[in-house]
């Protein structure tokens, strides 16, 4: 059977990186893998997703509902829009904070992270909820959710890769004067 | 051969690689972009890459290239094809000498177009053969049988991906290096059959359809089009596909136990045309009913069809023609199996307990970016016009966008180049109406340029305002002539869009920058109140590639809640909570357009302190 991850959030959070990072840990043991992810006007601060299938017997790169194995949500509200594609019984590893749609804010449609959080949890019982902005402002970057985020999904168990897996991963997609920061986000763990 | 995880569009740069290519132009647009910039990545030095002026000039300057023996690719998307139309259809009949490879992606959904049109239909029209991969693995082999087939019968061919396969990634096998094809061009030989005439375009024509039942005949033999039969070799059901539908109909059938159960037979259709009719007829005989999956145009279906009223099958063909399949729309596995269900008689499955979970949730369409100057010059022009008559024409670019609210700044949209146009007709009907056309500087050049002459020659009252960014930013930021970048490296000749307008004869040109609210106002109240055809340039750097350093911040005791900022502008770095507007530091960009609205002086710099 196929491991599919799901990756989903906001155009420019990073979620390509955090997608190609899996992809290698996974050509790295050997494994095919195929991917699909949001390109062009999407990614103008749009919803994006990376579809990401490893495995011989998966044939298109696209995942099908009910059939992830993980959510790692980059944003909360982006994560409840893609449950209908979380299997019985999958993980959802998701970043609390909001980044509200500029018609959200418009239209006085704002939503709360936490809402958001309680409704992928009337869901699945499987939720890790990360707490993302405090994190990359410890690590002094906002730009480092991504490695935060690939970080917790190790440690669920639900990314199935180990931490030297996916910090070799990391070593290979990173450029080397930004691999530094990257490997600290990644193993940095939450306060609790 | 190595094992490598690429993009579809990076797997057919690279076979064009393998295939040892000498000459690649295009045209950006998603979802083909990443095919020219694979092989500029990996260009040893000898092949001349270039992002042409449009998609009419790529596919010449290919044509050029294979005429003198080169093998040739030009990259588009479909509605670049239609650019590129008027030289295509006519290099049909003419011919090439080297390969040549047009390659055109396709965007079901539509995601990122205008329309959706299906290449594989202008095939047929145009008569050339076309391939339609449905794997990256497969677009990669296909790209290197597309040059030797091109070159076999001194054709162009098409090679027609869809979104999935283009931005699609896979572990692929490809060629190192060493096991590239070398292919020399052999130059230029003079031959009237590069001269079309009308009596060579009858001769032409009169060879060009034998030659295609020939190539048909060779797709129904080759390895390709491929048939599963379930044991017996006959099938009371059967699926025909191609393309990315193909890999959804092979899980629906692994995954869903009662379409396995049902054992249809299955056809892949990988040349659409010349279609394999030899193999189709073959497998229509096996088969009582068949249902056609297929993004856009309904062509296998039809193919199908007329297969059977020619040869008298009796085999009935289901798809898009019989209402069982819808016809707009990109397919995904959930609809793909959903409609192999319904046509097995099957109960549809769904998963709308979790979809109600779902309900509610804000949607977020794509916006322009916090900073974008776009969002500055769309608004200084609202301004300025506020409660006059106007018409703001649109074009195709990230400022397709400025339609959004709050600005709402786009009454039309209809091609690359159009708006130009579209704001003379409309004055031509309505002299008292103030009218706009907005356009980006690659676009400009790409095909508004003719407009503003036709505008200048023919007595128009317009407002051209070229939004001028130095990029080509919704496609991912390739060169383009006026910024004096190409594809080789080499600092290239930098055309001037404010002499190529001073040389056309306008009645005005003036460059303004819209970050300064005040001078692009009056800017745009002063030019617009000239007679005749004038343009203003608001000239100002993509923020994605000049970024600003600094940040702005709400001084919560000088916002008295007004909402003017978020409700104006539509800033994505703006937000309002609890009767305050706040700025997201971690998406502010300090464009400082919201200090220039606010009343109160609420908008403080990081930098320069209070604004």
């Amino acid at each position: 059977m196929s491991m599919n991850i799901l990756l989903c959030g906001v155009g420019g959070q990073g979620i390509v990186l955090a997608s190609r990072v899996i992809a290698a840990a996974a050509m790295n043991r050997g494994e095919r893998v195929l991917s699909a992810e949001t390109i062009g006007m999407a990614q103008k601060g749009g919803s994006v997703f990376s579809h990401v299938r490893i495995g011989e017997d998966a044939m298109s790169p696209m995942i099908s509902l009910g059939e992830a194995d993980l959510i790692l949500g980059f944003e909360p509200a982006e994560t409840v829009r893609m449950l209908p594609y979380l299997r019985e019984g999958g993980k959802v590893v998701v970043c609390e904070d909001p980044v509200m749609p500029a018609s959200a804010s418009l239209l006085g449609e704002e939503y709360t992270g936490a809402g958001m959080v309680e409704r992928i949890k009337s869901v699945t019982g499987e939720v890790i909820s990360v707490k993302g902005r405090d994190r990359c402002a410890d690590l002094g970057s906002a730009k480092v959710l991504n490695l935060v985020m690939l970080g917790e999904a190790v440690r669920s168990g639900g990314l199935g890769f180990t931490m030297d897996e996916v910090r070799d991963a990391v070593k290979e997609r990173v450029k080397p004067e930004f691999l530094q920061l990257n490997l600290r986000a990644l193993e940095s763990e939450e306060n609790i | 051969m190595s094992r490598k995880f690429l993009m579809g569009n990076e797997a057919m740069g690279m076979g064009a690689l393998a295939a040892g290519v000498n000459c690649v132009s295009g045209y950006p647009g998603t979802p083909s972009s990443e095919v020219l910039e694979t092989v500029a990545a990996g260009n040893p030095g000898d092949i001349h890459v270039e992002w042409s002026v449009n998609e009419k000039a790529g596919l010449e300057v290919a044509a050029g290239a294979a005429m003198s023996g080169g093998r040739a690719l030009v990259t588009m998307k479909q509605v670049g094809l239609n650019v590129a139309s008027d030289p295509l259809m006519s290099l049909a009949y003419v011919g090439i000498k080297g390969g040549m490879v047009v390659l055109v992606a396709d965007d079901p959904g539509p995601i990122s177009s205008q329309t959706e049109q299906d290449t594989r239909t202008f095939a047929m029209y145009s008569k050339l053969p076309c391939f339609d991969p449905s794997t990256v693995q497969e677009a990669y082999e296909m790209m290197i049988e597309a040059f030797s087939l091109s070159e076999k019968y001194s054709t162009p061919v098409i090679m027609r991906p869809t979104t999935r396969v283009c931005h699609g990634y896979s572990t692929v096998d490809i060629a190192d290096r060493e096991e590239y094809a070398v292919h020399r061009p052999d130059g230029f030989v003079r031959d009237p059959g590069w001269v079309i005439f009308p009596p060579l375009a009858y001769r032409a024509h009169d060879m060009i359809e034998p030659r295609n039942e020939k190539i048909g005949d060779e797709f129904s033999s080759g390895n390709r089009n491929c048939v599963v039969l379930p044991d017996g070799d006959r099938a009371e059901t059967g699926i025909v596909s191609g393309g990315i539908s193909w890999t959804y109909v092979r899980e629906a059938v692994e995954c869903d136990e009662t379409i396995k159960a049902a054992s249809p037979a299955l056809m892949k259709i990988s040349t659409p045309f010349p279609f394999p009719e030899k193999a189709a007829v073959d497998f229509l005989k096996r088969v009582d009913r068949v249902l056609c999956v297929e993004e856009l145009d309904p062509f296998i279906e039809r193919q199908l069809l007329q297969i059977c009223g020619k040869y008298g099958l009796g085999t009935v063909i289901e798809g898009k023609l019989t209402h069982m399949v819808r016809h707009a729309g990109e397919n995904t596995r959930d609809s793909v199996r959903n409609d192999i269900r319904r046509f097995l008689g099957a109960e549809e499955v769904s998963r709308r307990e979790i979809s109600l979970t779902t309900e509610g949730v804000p949607s977020r369409p794509p916006v322009l970016c916090a900073g974008c100057p776009h969002r500055a010059a769309f608004y200084s022009v609202k301004v300025a016009m506020k409660g006059q008559k106007t018409v703001f024409c649109g074009d195709i670019g990230c400022y397709t966008l400025g339609n959004a609210q709050p600005l709402d700044m786009v009454d039309t949209c209809l091609c690359m180049g159009a708006g130009v146009n579209q704001a003379q007709g409309i004055y031509h009907m309505e002299p008292d109406r103030k009218c706009f056309a907005f356009v980006g500087d690659s676009t400009f050049f790409a095909s508004a340029v003719t407009g503003v002459m036709n505008s200048v020659y023919n007595g128009g009252n317009m407002t051209l305002v070229v939004l001028d960014n130095s990029t080509t930013a919704m496609t991912g930021h390739q060169p383009h002539p006026g910024t004096g970048r190409t594809m080789m490296g080499e600092t290239g000749h930098r055309i001037d869009l404010v002499k190529v307008l001073e040389g056309i004869g306008l009645d005005a040109v003036e460059t303004a920058d819209p970050l300064n609210l005040t001078e692009a106002v009056e800017t745009v109240r002063r030019v617009s109140d000239i007679r005749g055809t004038k343009a203003i340039i608001f000239k100002s750097p993509c923020i994605a590639r000049s970024r600003n350093e600094d940040r702005l911040h709400v001084t919560e005791d000088r916002c008295k809640g007004c909402r003017r900022c978020v409700d104006e502008l539509g800033c994505p770095a703006l937000g309002f909570t609890e009767g305050k507007a706040y700025i997201d530091g971690s998406s502010c960009n300090g464009c400082g357009l919201c200090s220039q609205v606010c009343p109160f002086g609420a908008f403080a710099s990081e930098k320069e302190g209070s604004l």
